[in-house]
């Protein structure tokens, strides 16, 4: 604080103009592959493996196989899902962190019905409570705290995470009540034998439904949220809360509409794991997706067609660095870790892409930043 | 009859942690940085310390020889260094390259709670134990241990003194930071900049100079709350996954004390007996409702924030810029 006025700082940061696609891009990818090569050297460090095995390694987890593949494009699926589902929030500037939340009250909502109305209805009309409850069940999820926010301006960040944990608990109750056998803490499979309330299976693809209608709700999204009524209010609420109330936009409707289709869509997903692909419930079911899937988002500016691409990125690495925790024989939380890293390199990169690092002598080739 | 001296110890032994975890958030909150990456930092704090104080046991030629000063001092200074590592970390990303403090935020918690659980397995490996955890119980004796008129004075040693010094350090700490920031000028600058970093610029603040300060320091009174569910809580004892979600509560207990380190004393302790109320009321074969209870804490931070909220008092707000990036020329 104290240096004279006069001296130039060394180095000046200023905001750059819109960087053209390719420019963004380019520098994100220069990002994962720094990260990627800082993760192999570790992995080098840790394990004494040979860095290009520890490549082959990763690309081997999503695509040696088939059925690797078909899982990869299943996760994908899912956690695209639950990006898409948040998306219209953050463009809001509301900050859902509650998508694990939204997710296990949609999944509860289907075990209930699977499970409660297995010998009531008949399976079509099971599967149709199946969908109205659980978008019912996550959309509620996605109210209250828009309900607060609305009202009175409760922090929706702090409020939303809260409710994870509500809905894990609930869930954990739930389990306790339906476990089978008494006393095992779990539920198992629900309705092994009879595959009442399991979603159709497409042709022999078990994922297929899933990756199909998660493709819809993203072409769907995308026309909403660029070229609908409802998007532009969104998009106007997230840049100026007071434009928005000048130009006649109920504020408090915009964000509480927005929460329920964002919730309605995390209870879905919910639905989908339970009834698609798990047909059982856990507390751990969502698999930390409602956390990822806000990097899934941020990373892709809130662009539905760009979120398949990082949505990808993510679950790609995800997989190779638990496959690289397996085959070197270490432990699963290896994967984290490197996960953690790239994540960190990525968050690091935007900085490149917003601003421009101007050296004072204007020809300085030297790196800013270790 | 509930029995309130068993009780009120356990519940503060459960609160400390999350004492340490809230008052290094709120810390962190005070100069504008949500700090999401809380839940990963203790787990690092943990780590280090147990790293610390197994390399320090290994060294010994038998358990006999420990001495108290490096006993204490080496998974002290190892907790504090991690947690300072992941608090610098964190400040880089959202104070110098401006990146978002949510995500920034995840990606510490995923990278801590990995950090801490892949090296807590690779140590119980190294360590040739069979079973499934790693006990420093040398080093966590002289860690709990208590005033030497604990066992003395009946019900209240037990209530009052029958803690290890990391409790006593917990409630001090606390104590200070309320102070810092009610009643000295580093503590009225450091709110100046968490409400308007643009304001607090033009008063002659170095901005980024005190977000660094105070989510750091905030990060290294975080990690002892690890250090302290392991060497104390916990008996020395590290098994992957124990700390479990201890590190939100910690944040839900930031707004449960309307981001006053003071009130967290009291309120860490409620808290900690939330937590384990469950263990307490008799529930019979009733399992299930045990999972209810497990989720008061969080339903009562959610009525705080709400109440805080409706009534809509100033002094018990967030701080008004939380979570947003300062960038001096962008206004």
């Amino acid at each position: 604080m104290a240096n004279s006025t006069t001296k130039e700082p060394l180095i000046h940061i200023t905001k750059r103009g819109l960087l053209p696609w390719y420019g963004a891009w380019g520098i994100r990818g220069g990002a994962i592959l720094l990260a990627l090569i800082f993760c192999a050297l570790v992995t080098t460090v840790v394990t004494g493996q040979n860095p290009l095995s520890v490549y082959v390694t990763i690309f081997n987890a999503s695509f040696s196989t088939q059925r690797r593949t078909w899982v990869l494009v299943q996760n994908i699926a899912m956690l695209l899902s639950v990006s898409l589902a948040l998306i219209p929030a953050f463009k809001m500037k509301f900050w859902n962190l509650g998508g694990e939340g939204q997710m296990l009250a949609g999944g509860l909502a289907t075990a209930a019905c699977m499970i409660c109305l297995k010998d009531v209805f008949p399976n079509w009309a099971i599967i149709l409570c199946m969908i109205v409850g659980s978008i019912a069940a996550g959309a509620l999820w996605g109210f209250i705290p828009a309900f607060f926010k609305a009202r009175f301006n409760t922090n929706e960040t702090l409020f939303t995470l809260m409710m994870n944990y509500v809905a894990t608990q609930l869930v954990a109750f739930f389990i306790i009540i339906w476990e089978v056998p008494k006393g095992a803490g779990k539920i198992g499979i629900i309705n092994q034998q009879t595959q009442i309330g399991w979603l159709p299976v497409i042709g022999n693809y078990k994922y297929l439904l899933n990756v199909i209608v998660v493709a819809v709700i993203c072409v769907v999204m995308y026309i909403y949220l660029g070229y609908s009524k409802h998007g532009y209010e969104i998009s106007v609420v997230g840049e100026s809360e007071r434009t928005a109330k000048y130009v006649g936009i109920k504020v408090s409707r915009v964000i509480i509409r927005t929460m329920l289709l964002s919730g309605a869509i995390c209870g879905l997903t919910g639905m989908l794991l339970v009834g698609g692909t798990d047909h059982t419930l856990t507390t751990s079911i969502t698999g930390g997706r409602g956390f990822t899937a806000v990097m899934v988002a941020w990373l892709a500016k809130f662009n539905p067609i760009w979120m398949i691409l990082t949505s990808f990125l993510l679950v790609f690495l995800q997989r190779g660095a638990s496959e690289i925790s397996t085959v070197f024989g270490l432990n699963q939380s290896y994967g984290d870790i490197l996960t953690g890293i790239i994540l960190f390199f990525i968050v690091g990169s935007e900085f490149f892409i917003q601003y421009k690092i101007n050296f004072r002598h204007a020809a300085g080739k030297e790196e800013a930043h270790v | 009859m509930f029995d309130f001296v068993s009780f009120i110890p356990r519940a503060v032994m459960q609160g400390i942690p999350l004492l340490y975890g809230s008052t290094g958030e709120t810390l962190t909150e005070k100069s504008g940085n949500l700090n999401l990456g809380i839940p990963g930092i203790m787990y690092v704090g943990a780590i280090s310390g147990v790293i610390g104080g197994f390399l320090y046991e290994s060294s010994l030629s038998s358990p006999d020889a420990i001495r108290t000063l490096p006993a204490i001092l080496i998974p002290l200074v190892c907790s504090m260094v991690g947690s300072l590592l992941m608090g610098l970390l964190y400040c880089f990303l959202t104070v110098t390259l401006r990146a978002n403090q949510n995500v920034t935020g995840l990606a510490l918690t995923t990278f801590g709670v990995g950090f801490g659980t892949f090296f807590g397995g690779s140590l119980i490996k190294l360590s040739g134990s069979s079973m499934p955890y790693l006990a420093l119980s040398a080093s966590s004796a002289i860690y709990r241990r208590t005033l030497p008129f604990a066992e003395s004075t009946g019900w209240f040693g037990k209530i009052f003194l029958s803690y290890g010094f990391l409790a006593y350090a917990a409630i001090i700490v606390s104590l200070v930071v309320a102070y810092i920031l009610k009643r000295t000028r580093v503590g009225l600058h450091l709110r100046a900049v968490g409400e308007s970093p643009n304001t607090a610029d033009a008063a002659g603040i170095n901005v980024n100079r005190y977000k660094y300060a105070a989510t750091c320091v905030g990060s290294m009174i975080a990690g002892l709350g690890g250090l302290y569910y392991v060497m104390d809580y916990s008996s020395g004892i590290w098994a992957n996954n124990a700390f479990g979600d201890r590190g939100w509560l910690a944040i839900a207990l930031v707004i449960f004390s309307i981001w006053r380190p003071n009130v967290g004393i009291l309120s860490s302790i409620l808290f900690g007996g939330l937590y384990i109320l469950h263990m307490y009321i008799p529930t019979g074969m009733n399992l299930a409702i045990k999972e209810i209870y497990k989720m008061l804490p969080y339903v009562v931070t959610i009525i705080v924030l709400v109440v805080t909220s409706v009534r809509n008092k100033r002094e018990n707000q967030p701080p008004q810029s939380l979570g947003l990036p300062y960038f001096r020329e962008e206004r």
